[in-house]
This record gives C-alpha cells, structure tokens and sequence, in this order.
C-alpha cells in the first residue's frame, strides 16, 4: 500500500508540475489595443456565398446573400426547408446588412508602434491606443404535377423573386418538374435531391420575377430571409455544389445567444491568428489575407471550417466596425432582442463567423452545428509593430532595442512564409533585410 | 543464441517477466494496446484540436488518480483500478473540451467517486468517465463536447491500431466495443442506402476519433457492462440504436455518450436476469519465469 501511494504521489507530483508548466508556457493574453489599419471582408473572395444564421431553441432564421452576376433568366436558388413556409416567413433582406456584420467580423490588422527605447515608459502609456474607425393550363398541369410527384404547397412572390414551395416523391420527377418550370437546374441534380425527398423535407425554389426586378430598380438579387422551426441545426451545402466549377467560399455568420458554433461532423479550426507580420503587409493586407486562408484550407484539404470570429455582439475591443444595433440584429432575425433595447442590456447575443472553402468532393454530408459553451473570445487579429524611428547611437538601450528589432523581422518575415505559403526570399527582399549569407563553415569551427 | 539468465537479453527478459508478475496489470494485453490508442489519441487531440490544454490532460490525470488513492485509503481496499482510473482520465479528458482549467479535474474527480459511491449489487453503475462527461454537459458552465474535431488521418491510425489489437490478441470484454462499433456503423449504412446519400459518408463517419474513443475507453469498461457475454451482446446493440436514434432522429449531438448513460441502470437489470461470474481486472498468472 505505501509503495503505491508513494508511486500514487510521485505520479501526482509529475502530473502537476506538467500542468503548471504548460499553463506557464501558454501565452501571456495580450491587451487588445492598438489601430486597425485593414480588414479582409467577404467580398474578396470569388464565388464566396453570405448566409447569416439565427439559431436559438428551435427557432431558425436563415439570410442567404450571393453574389450572382450571371444572366438573372438563369438565377435559380433551391433550398431545402423542413416545412412549408407561409408567406409571412419569407422577406426580402437588406444587403446593407451582410456588409454591416462583415465588417464587424472580419480578419483585421492591428498596428503598434515601438515606444523610444530611451525612454522609461510606464506601463499604462502603451496601453493607451485608440480604435479608430474603419472605413470601411391549370388543371393539366396540375395533372402533369401530379405524374410527377411533385405537388405546389404555396407559391409567393416576394420582391422580385417568384417562390414556389415544392414537396416531391421522386427525385427524378422533381429535377424534371423544375426544368419543365423553366428552372435553370443542373444535370445530375436528382441524385442531390433524393436525400431531402426521403427524408420529406419540402424545397424553397425561388426564380427571377422580371417585372417584379425592373421596378425595385435594384441592380443585383436581394439577399432572401425565411424564419422556421426546427429540430435540425444544419446547413443544406451540398445542392450549392452542383453547379461549382472549382472550390466555393461560405461566409456563414451563425447568431446565437449561449456560445460558440462548430460543425459537429467536419473539423472546425481556428485561423492562426494574433501573430506578428512584416509591416509592409500594411499596404496589401487583403491579398495577405487570401493567401493565408487558401494556404490554410489547403492545408486542411478543403475538409475543415475556420473560425474567424467569435465575440459576444455587446461589445468588441477594439472595434473594427460598431456592433449591430438592436434594430439591425432584429432585422437579422435575432428575435429575443427587444426593439427599442439598449445595447449590452437583455440577453445576450453571440457571433461566430465561420469561413469555409470547399470543393465538391470535400463535403460528402451537409454542414450540421452544435453551440458550444464556448465563450472565449477570437478574432483573426494579425499584428504589425513599428520599429522606433531613432538612430541606434541614441542612448545605451537603443542598440540592444535595434539587435531585438532585426531578430523580429527575420521571424515575422518566417511567419508570413509559413502562414501564406510565399517564398521567404521574396518576403525578406519586400521587407529589405540584409540577404542571408549562410556562415562559412569555419567561421563558427572554433568559437 | 541460448537465453538464458546469464546472458544480459535473459536478464533483461527476467527483469521484465519479474516486474509484469508484480505487475499484474501488465500482463493484460488489452492495456498496452488502451495505452498506446490513448497515446495516438491523446496526440491527435492536442495536435488538432486546439480547445483541449496540455494542462487540462494534467489536472484531469492528477485529480483523477488521486481521489482514486484517496478513496481506497479511506475505504481500506486493496490496491486496484489503477488501470480503470487511467482509462476513465483518458476518456474524460479526450472528450471533454471547457474554456477553463478546473472543469477538467472536477469531472474527473466526481468521475472516479462515483466508482465507490454508486454502486449496485457490488458493482459500479455508471461508466466513470460517461458519467463524468454528462455531469460536466448538464452542470458545469464552459464545458462542452466537440465531437467533429478529428482528423481523417488520426482517426485512420486508431483504426489500424484497434484492428491490429483484435488480431492478435484473443478478445476478451473488448467483444462489446465490436459488437457496438459493428451494429452503429450498419445502422449509419443503412441510412445511407435509404437515404440515397454518397456513400463517402461512410468512410466520413468512419474517419470519426469520436467513436473509436467511446467504444475502446468508454462502452468497453468491463465493470460497467452485463457480465454474460449475450447480455453485452444485447446491451451494445440497445446502445447504437439509442445513439443513432439520438443522432438521426432527435437530430441532437453527442449521441454516444447520451446513449450510454440512458441505457446504464439497464445493466443491472441484465445482470439480474442473466447472471455470470463477475469480471477481475487481474487475470490468473499465465506466465512463469525459470531462473
């Protein structure tokens, strides 16, 4: 008994001195400060799909924004629904509110300058930055309906869209149906269908309504709003892949009033993030940021989702865009915010922003979510540090500060190499450091 | 070459066979190949899944083992479960995901507890480590379950791994964990076939760590399954039905822990009904050593 507790003991004395040591080795949490110079939103990536997500208890209220440039005859959008929706669960949204959250959410950089090494600062000044604001024939018919298995629950139009609610039995007589009904579908869509079809999901169809679209007078398609009920906390991706040439971008921004959102059936990663990049970066952050996330995704073989974001919407700190007002969130769906409500007061509403790059192969089963307690804070938050803009002669400190200086940018510049894929050689000769020249193999024989 | 006990190999050979026949547990094959899924896990899940501390695997590992220590002392058992308190941390802290330290150690102390507290006709109720998870979902604020945050490649490894371990070794409780895996993943086939959906799902769900780690440290506890081999039989197959069920038609997640703590008090039951020598976590002594 006493050999065991004392091997009982040594064991527990390993195990804590390994605990304390990883939550020592951890970094320390930085203070957020500091000006946000730059952002990455959404609308940099091509064929990149917007979807703002409500989920609260059952409740579920989906925003779908595309940016689709093709000939608007052609524009067909199929959405599998849990029920048939009645005309008031359905709205025409507001684009303005897709930039407004993106600009919220979105990858940013986060600029410090050195203080003058020859000063003695105290603590309180460093901290001391400012956000500064971002600029940021019937009865035939009915017949040949019928034939088809297909049967009409409702039809609307919406704003300028035309939207029929479909059920099906067959897979084949639904692709049929939709293409008799002048619905631009792809080839092959009925083996996509007939999982939703046997698990009697109806299909929210929507269609361009041209007369409807000349007088919005609006050049581009709306985003379309509907709100439901449902048990499922999923996103129906893989219709949306069958006419995808090469790999699509979701921007999903997921609102809910407890914590975090992942994916319970594919990985949900963290961007790398809150590290230090060369200061040039400044100037081109957008084309950084695409070449981090594609290095990133590939990475993971399309077959992961990125969290970009995660703060409650009460605050941020700092911010790279205001939060949504009440109104606003409301308008997104967030229904347990009160209309007139002070921000910060009631229940609380938390985003996720998920970024996920896909490929039709990469996803073999739909998006499905869980929220988690989760309620740490994240941003994609990437860091520039100035160096203090004095001689090294200045004082005693300044040259040890220089020695420091150069040995930052030699790892920022390995950072920017290992996050983006790019070439250390044509980072370091953007950031202007001395070539490396490799010892030579004496030189450091005898010291 | 001779082995003998002279040559330096023998006298390796001796050490070794000496130390496993102190060693009881070392002689149970089944726990090197549970060390070495805990290991590849374990690494998976800290190499890919970044919510999960280094620290929070200490502290659930320290807390566990010791309220294990603490309570034979107090009840004045015999040295036991060792093996079970290291697989019940493992489990735990694989599965568990919290956004602070303590939510790790206090599961895994309430876990190994409730070992020596809820006990039915001489055995333990509840799987240590499902009960622990369970309590830290319902109770516990910050805590959580990520049941996708495996990587294909990982879970490919564990696969290799478990099956090797079912090859060479001649199954002894580790029946349950196949018959449960077996039953989960018809009945997820199934689906598929009904469904018409692409048969990659398959292999997608396959590729799971999530299942591998319920079924080889958590369904597969021999102190908390029926003691006849028909009754563990019938217990598995109750499990994925309910596990699927959870998961495929409440569309709720983290189906497999749910099932198994739902089905728990059935156990007793089973063994009531259907009743067979209890399990030893010491095998008799199969090797001997000739100095």
């Amino acid at each position: 008994m006493s050999s065991f507790a004392a091997r009982a003991g040594a064991w527990l004395v390993v195990a804590v001195a390994l605990a304390l040591f990883f939550s020592m080795c951890s970094p320390p949490a930085e203070a957020f400060c500091g000006f946000y110079v730059g952002k990455a939103d959404a609308g940099l990536f091509n064929d990149a799909s917007q979807v703002i997500m409500v989920r609260r208890d059952n409740r579920t209220v989906i925003s779908m924004a595309n940016d689709y440039r093709g000939n608007l005859t052609e524009f067909a959008l199929v959405v599998p629904v849990p029920t048939v929706l009645e005309r008031g669960q359905i709205r025409i949204g507001d684009r303005r509110l897709f930039e407004r959250i993106d600009a919220y959410s979105a990858p940013r950089l986060a600029e410090y300058f050195d203080p003058d090494p020859c000063r003695a600062y105290p603590r309180s000044m460093e901290l001391a930055g400012r956000a500064a604001p971002m600029q940021d024939g019937a009865a035939r018919k009915e017949r040949r309906d019928k034939a088809l298995g297909v049967t009409v629950e409702a039809s609307y139009t919406v704003g300028e869209y035309d939207i029929v609610i479909l059920s099906g039995t067959q897979s084949d007589g639904l692709e049929t149906w939709l293409r008799e009904n002048g619905y631009r579908i792809p080839r092959g869509a009925s083996a996509a269908l007939k999982p939703y079809i046997r698990q009697q999901m109806k299909f929210f169809v929507a269609k361009v309504n041209l007369a409807e679209q000349a007088r919005t007078g609006v050049a581009h398609l709306r985003p379309l709003q509907f709100a439901f009920e449902s048990e499922r906390f999923m996103l129906p991706v893989r219709l949306g892949m069958l006419n995808a040439r090469g790999p699509q971008d979701l921007v999903l921004y997921v609102l809910t009033a407890k914590g975090r959102v992942e994916t319970t059936n594919y990985r949900t990663v963290k961007l790398p993030a809150n590290v230090d990049l060369p200061t040039y970066v400044r100037d081109d952050f957008a084309r950084t940021y695409k070449a981090l996330f594609a290095a990133q995704a590939a990475r993971e073989d399309h077959r992961a989702i990125f969290t970009e974001y995660f703060w409650d919407m009460s605050w941020c700190d700092p911010c790279a865009a205001d939060p949504l007002t009440p109104a606003e969130l409301r308008e997104a769906g967030v229904y347990w915010v009160g209309e007139g409500q002070v921000r910060g007061g009631g229940q609380p509403v938390m985003l996720t922003r998920l970024h996920l790059r896909y490929t039709r192969d990469s996803l073999p089963e739909d998006l499905v979510f869980q929220e988690t307690q989760d309620r740490a804070n994240f941003q994609a938050r990437y860091v520039l540090r100035h160096p203090w803009g004095g001689s090294p002669d200045a004082c005693a400190a300044a040259k040890p500060y220089f020695t420091d200086v150069d040995a930052r940018r030699e790892r920022e510049a390995q950072t920017l190499a290992t996050l983006t894929g790019w070439k250390l050689a044509d980072i370091r000769a953007q950031m202007q450091l001395p070539p490396q020249s490799p010892p030579r193999w004496w030189e450091s024989l005898w010291k | 070459m001779e082995v003998t006990a002279r040559t330096p190999v023998g006298r390796m050979a001796g050490a070794w066979a000496a130390l496993a026949l102190r060693h009881p547990h070392l002689r149970d094959a089944r726990l090197f190949q549970i060390a070495f899924l805990g290991t590849l896990l374990t690494i998976g899940a800290l190499a890919r899944d970044f919510a999960l501390l280094p620290a929070q695997m200490a502290l659930a590992f320290a807390t566990g083992l010791a309220t294990q220590s603490l309570w034979i002392r107090a009840l004045g058992l015999e040295h036991r479960g060792v093996a079970s308190a290291v697989i019940t941390c493992f489990g735990l802290s694989l599965l568990l995901r919290a956004d602070s330290l303590w939510v790790h150690p206090l599961a895994a102390a309430l876990a190994i507890s409730s070992k020596f507290v809820l006990r039915v006709r001489g055995k333990h109720l509840y799987n240590p480590a499902n009960l622990g998870v369970i309590v830290a979902l319902l109770a516990f604020p910050g805590a959580w379950v990520s049941p996708g945050q495996w990587g294909q490649d990982v879970a490919l490894a564990a696969w290799f791994v478990a099956l090797g371990g079912l090859v060479t070794q001649r199954a002894r409780r580790a029946d349950i964990a196949w018959v449960f895996l077996a039953a989960y993943l018809v009945l997820v086939a199934l689906r598929i076939a009904v469904l018409g959906q692409p048969w990659t799902i398959l292999v997608h769900q396959l590729a799971n760590g999530g299942l591998l780690l319920f079924a080889f440290f958590m369904i597969s506890d021999p102190m908390t399954i029926p003691d006849r081999r028909g009754g563990r039989v019938g217990y598995a197959l109750v499990v994925a039905l309910v596990a699927f069920a959870w998961h495929f038609a409440l569309f709720r997640p983290n189906g497999l822990v749910w099932a198994l703590f739902l089905c728990t008090p059935l156990v007793p039951l089973i063994d009531r009904l259907w009743p067979a020598e209890r399990f030893e976590w010491r095998p008799p002594p199969r090797l001997r050593v000739v100095k």
